[in-house]
């Protein structure tokens, strides 16, 4: 008898709960009414806020819902190659060409470029100013004496600065344990920035993120020329061969969106009333060559 | 100290102009929250006292792994969910991954345990002297069951609080899972993440206190219903 009471309440309960499960979800489902298309894209198009000023002119003309997320290169791929997005905007030409080989990604579409820079403290403690980006990396690794902040987190900007010490004739592992004043965090552009002002580091910046984040900064750019500073941007669509359940369509549309005549005069121009000068430059499908 | 007086004032600024992205984002938090938070509360409080009227073996063990998934980290039914949700995982078909979908399920794998645990508690602080008095004036067991429930509704309650706080204030699993996209899964933590990444202190300062606004709100509306 006392089994059974028991038993009816917990049906009763479950019946309620069943209830609530088949209302609630349809009040949260009821959030995605239209079509939507996601795109995972590095730090730096986010921080300096172009994909902001972007989204809502593209939604209007294709009447879609784009979600934009927040990614390192690293991660966008992950999250490419995992089919959970349905194009990814990146910057890492290696690895890009890598994803594209993989099956992965459709072609990769270069559709804007700037250049990565060294900044740091005013007083430049290591005495890097003026040398080229291998010089002073090497300079760095041999005084010791100034603290350098690595984004650690296979992002774009991590991948060229990989490529930077490699030029400079270092073994990565090497410079990881090469002291404190090497510091490997985890983070997006404009955290690192704002992280290496705060302990007078140097680290290794993308120029649109660094002259969006500039006022809050005490920093200034250190090491500015070198052919292996380019930094281009491209978008790559997921392979619908790979992942049938992305959305090629709107990928594509986002690629011709990017690389219209229209567009990359808006990217030409983005950031000259705030900041005095471009921080993107438009290259619609030209390859750049460092 | 400067600024968070500003952050102080900023909030006041944000709620009272009734800023549209920020009560969207508030929405939304309290929208996801609630839901998971409900949801729990319909499979921890059924199970819980089966658990707790229910002798079998192994009990003890299983209230033991109960109370160590209190301290489950929310990146870890973060990645959890993600695996599971995404394309590329077993449960990819339902296209859920970086919607409130994936976040209220995120959120109600975390808030169970606690849930569930502190359920159980709730019935076992209830008098044995209340049980026999029950039996002894002729309650059969269902309504003996109904007697220890209505008894421990008070700490039953605190169970469902505690739960929708932890729900409320997470962000390692909302950002995991939902992605922070704007306008669709942007909750007041994965807001407040961003926002003081970009160095935007005084907004991340006004969104914390929103959220503890929010929570007090609840709080206050629940200790009501209490005392009914």
């Amino acid at each position: 008898m006392k089994r059974k009471g028991v038993l009816l309440v917990i049906a009763v309960l479950v019946a309620i709960s069943l209830t609530v499960a088949a209302c609630a979800p349809a009040g949260v489902g009821a959030l995605q009414p239209q079509e939507r298309m996601k795109v995972a894209t590095t730090t730096s198009l986010y921080d300096t806020g172009l994909w902001g000023y972007l989204e809502s002119k593209f939604e209007q003309r294709y009447d879609v819902e784009l979600d934009i997320m927040y990614a390192g290169t690293g991660k966008a791929l992950e999250y490419g190659s995992r089919g959970d997005v349905d194009a990814i905007t990146i910057h890492d030409k290696a690895r890009e060409e890598q994803f594209v080989a993989e099956g992965y990604g459709v072609e990769r579409v270069p559709f804007a470029y700037n250049y990565f820079l060294i900044v740091g403290p005013p007083g430049d403690p290591a005495g890097i100013k003026g040398l080229s980006p291998e010089d002073a990396f090497k300079q760095l690794m041999e005084t010791g004496s100034g603290k350098f902040i690595s984004r650690g987190d296979d992002s774009g900007t991590h991948g060229k600065e990989k490529t930077i010490w490699g030029a400079a004739g270092f073994d990565y592992e090497a410079v990881q344990k090469a002291g404190d004043w090497y510091i490997e965090t985890g983070g997006g552009m404009g955290p690192i920035l704002l992280m290496a002002s705060e302990k007078q580091a140097y680290t290794l910046t993308d120029m649109g993120t660094f002259l969006a984040y500039k006022v809050k900064l005490n920093l200034v750019p250190i090491v500015d020329k070198g052919d292996i500073l380019l930094n281009v941007y491209s978008i790559i669509a997921i392979n619908p061969e790979k992942h049938p359940k992305t959305n090629i369509e709107m990928a594509n549309n986002l690629i011709n969106f990017l690389t219209s005549d229209e567009i990359q005069e808006l990217i030409s121009n983005y950031g000259v009333k705030d900041y005095g000068t471009p921080l993107f430059y438009p290259c619609a499908g030209a390859e750049l060559t460092e | 100290m400067l600024e968070i007086w500003h952050g102080l004032i900023k909030a006041l600024e944000l709620i009272v102009s009734l800023d549209p992205e920020v009560m969207e984002i508030a929405g939304r938090s309290l929208r996801i929250s609630v839901t998971s938070c409900l949801l729990a509360s319909s499979i921890c409080i059924p199970l819980g006292s089966l658990i707790h009227f229910h002798n079998f073996r192994g009990k003890r063990a299983v209230i033991n792994i109960i109370q160590t998934l209190f301290s489950v980290p929310t990146v870890v039914v973060g990645l959890f969910v993600f695996v599971l949700f995404s394309n590329a995982g077993p449960l990819g078909t339902f296209d859920i991954l970086f919607t409130p979908i994936a976040m209220v399920i995120g959120q109600m794998i975390l808030i169970t345990p606690i849930m569930l645990g502190l359920t159980i508690s709730a019935l076992s602080g209830v008098g044995k002297e209340i049980v026999d008095t029950a039996i002894s004036l002729g309650a059969s067991g269902f309504q003996t069951a109904l007697v220890v429930v209505r008894e421990s509704r008070y700490a039953v309650l605190a169970a469902v609080t505690m739960g929708f706080g932890r729900a409320i204030s997470e962000v390692g699993c909302a950002l995991m899972v939902g992605g922070n996209i704007r306008g669709f899964t942007r909750t007041i933590t994965t807001a407040i993440s961003l926002e003081t990444s970009k160095g935007d202190l005084e907004l991340s300062i006004a969104l914390g206190i929103i959220l503890l606004s929010l929570a007090l709100i609840v709080n206050v509306a629940l200790n009501r219903l209490q005392q009914r």
